[in-house]
């Protein structure tokens, strides 16, 4: 017992070393996403970037399982803490199944932060949402009522039963529905965030309700396929497909008509903002405790609520009047 | 002048074409094993990280829970049958693992009942087949759904948690400094099935099944019967799996081990198991295990994207079934 107490505490402290001497060079931050591919995650991975050429003294580790999966992310992280990252700020697949891996990254001395989609408060130090959540569930019905002034029928097309953001956003969602008179929720499918199960789903909702007047649609990969779907019925004009989508992927459905307008916080900012927040926390500038203010670069300060978690900004609205400037960004 | 009488040659009849080492040699788990040994060289020499007791000891649990499955899988295959309902079995479950907890169950229990619903699971499969004689391949698809179908219904998109303390030995538990609980079941079960496989007479009715089911049913065997054991063993196995990966996450959702299942039959092909029954070994399967685990965590070490180890593992598989055909022509 007694040699193998010494043994493993020569090992831990030989770790300590080797991360302490890579601390001496560059700050390795790794942006640990849903799944590789997709575009949001992409863009996030481009403010990282800009983040790391701010800062000058940063390697971004951008990476993430083929499938949003927890058990892929898990494999993934665990190889990020066998190569001795300074931090890991994880976009998760599932708030709970992460936190053993993640409280081990903790233990040995990692700086673990999760952003966009969290992970529960045991297994990161804060988290950072992209926007509040009641302003976000807000703002979908919103911009699927602002086309319908005389009210109408409108159905939710979600990511998967289990994505944590997406659910928290439906909701609130719901919690602010009355404020909207005439507007009818008739039914929430999903997509699994799979384009062409996203697809089918939509057209289940066109011909299941017949009224329907706007499908929403709070992933970027739903709103897409139900755009299409409505496109492919001939149904521009008659259902407004909404929520929240990428502008690269949407100028083509709000040029056709099938989008009138949709809103997504910049997924570039929030790349951004968890780089700078990671690096803050390694390098000790601030600690992650409630009312703590962490620097965000260029995007302000984050401050954390009693749940370590702070909002980004607001969401923003995409049309017609302003797609093709961004469409080109992300 | 006589010619002289000459004695005919002794003519040899050798009853094995090659010697047992040159038939080693030249066995599927030879190259399996250079392949293994690649691997980990190759590892070595491109990630700095790779070579540390406690990094190795995190990248086994890459394999230690779908191998288990793959064992029993393994001798399922050998004998012309299939399962691939065994991801759902795991995500069954480990629901009801979840409800027992809820009931206030101690640790004793929540593990019977995952066990025990791994048996449920594998004896529906094995009256289906064994018992109706319909095409395993078809019933396990739809037991795939309808087993996962139940989680989600219990479910939906919640997600057990809290699980006591104890029940995280199972699958974060440790036996001797790097050695984890799981290694050392993992290890157990390569010894019990491979003497179960390759050292009883319920391996050998396994084989004779696999090559020729009518003639093993003249020859005594009662061909349903080991059927029936066969799928039991699997739903066994893949309640064993659900235990460990249950504890592992720390907690349950439906969406567990999705997947998991080609995976699996990956490891079992991967092994050198002939996938229309007959051959195969269990030693092939442990390499085939180590393989792709020391390659997903090599790949992850160098922050290759997981697509990459998707498109190699594609690529391998079809080499594998690929190589003995043309050899054969060759």
């Amino acid at each position: 017992m007694g040699i193998w107490t010494k043994a493993l505490a020569t090992a831990a402290v030989a770790t300590a070393l080797m991360a302490q001497a890579a601390a001496a060079q560059d700050v390795k931050i790794a942006l640990v996403v849903k799944a590789l591919g997709i575009g949001f995650f992409e863009a996030a991975a481009k403010g990282a970037e800009e983040a790391a050429a701010e800062l000058g003294d940063v390697e971004i580790i951008y990476t993430g399982p083929t499938d949003t999966t927890a058990e892929g992310q898990i494999e993934v992280i665990n190889s990020l803490i066998a190569q001795g990252v300074n931090a890991i700020a994880v976009s998760a697949n599932d708030r709970d199944a992460l936190v053993p891996t993640l409280q081990k990254a903790m233990e040995r001395g990692i700086t673990v932060i999760s952003w966009d989609s969290g992970v529960a408060p045991e297994g990161r130090m804060m988290h950072l949402n992209p926007s509040s959540n009641a302003l976000i569930g807000n703002t979908i019905i919103k911009l699927a009522a602002d086309h319908l002034p005389e009210g109408g029928d409108v159905a939710i097309l979600s990511a998967s039963a289990t994505a944590t953001n997406q659910n928290i956003w439906i909701e609130e969602a719901t919690k602010v529905l009355p404020n909207y008179p005439g507007i009818n929720l008739v039914a929430t499918v999903y997509g699994d965030d799979l384009a062409d199960k996203s697809y089918r789903e939509a057209q289940g909702l066109m011909a299941t309700y017949p009224n329907l007047k706007a499908i929403i649609a709070p992933t970027t990969v739903g709103i897409l396929a139900a755009s299409q779907a409505v496109t492919d019925a001939g149904k521009i004009g008659e259902i407004n497909v909404t929520g929240l989508g990428l502008p690269s992927e949407m100028a083509g459905a709000v040029a056709s008509g099938a989008t009138k307008s949709f809103a997504i916080w910049n997924p570039i900012d929030l790349g951004y903002a968890a780089t700078m927040i990671s690096y803050n926390l390694v390098k000790g500038n601030a600690a992650a405790e409630p009312g703590a203010e962490i620097g965000m670069g260029r995007m302000g300060t984050a401050t954390l609520d009693q749940g370590n978690e702070a909002a980004m900004s607001d969401p923003f609205t995409y049309d017609a009047s302003n797609i093709d400037q961004f469409k080109s960004i992300f | 002048m006589t010619a002289p009488v000459t004695k005919p040659a002794p003519r040899i009849v050798a009853d094995r074409l090659h010697s047992p080492l040159r038939r080693a040699l030249r066995s599927w788990e030879a190259i399996l094993l250079v392949v293994a040994i690649a691997v980990f060289i190759g590892n070595t020499l491109l990630s700095p990280y790779f070579l540390n007791a406690w990094n190795l000891s995190d990248a086994t649990f890459n394999f230690t829970e779908k191998a288990m499955i793959a064992f029993a899988m393994a001798m399922l295959i050998v004998a012309g049958e299939i399962d691939l309902s065994v991801a759902s079995i795991i995500a069954l479950a480990s629901t009801a693992m979840g409800l027992a907890m809820t009931a206030g169950a101690g640790v004793p229990v929540i593990v019977l009942v995952g066990i025990g619903t791994g048996l449920i699971c594998g004896a529906v499969n094995g009256v289906l087949v064994a018992g109706l004689g319909l095409p395993s391949i078809v019933v396990t698809i739809g037991t795939m759904s309808l087993f996962r179908g139940i989680a989600f219904i219990v479910l939906g998109d919640q997600a057990f948690t809290g699980y006591p303390p104890e029940f995280a030995y199972f699958g974060q538990g440790y036996v001797w400094w790097v050695i984890s609980f799981e290694l050392v079941l993992f290890a157990a079960f390569a010894v019990i099935f491979w003497a179960v496989l390759h050292r009883s007479t319920f391996g050998r009715a396994v084989y004779a099944i696999g090559n020729n089911a009518t003639a093993a049913a003249f020859s005594g065997i009662r061909v349903q019967r080991v059927r029936f054991i066969l799928f039991l063993l699997t739903g066994v196995m893949s309640g064993v799996a659900a235990v460990c990966l249950t504890s592992r996450l720390g907690s349950t959702r439906p969406s567990i081990a999705t997947g998991w299942e080609l995976e699996v039959v990956t490891m079992v092909v991967l092994g050198g198991v002939n996938i229309l029954g007959g051959s195969g070994t269990i030693p092939g399967v442990v390499l085939a295990a180590v393989i792709m685990g020391m390659v997903t965590f090599g790949f992850g070490l160098l922050n290759v994207p997981g697509i990459v180890m998707s498109i190699f593992l594609g690529a391998l598989l079809i080499g594998v079934i690929a190589l003995p055909r043309l050899l054969r022509r060759g």
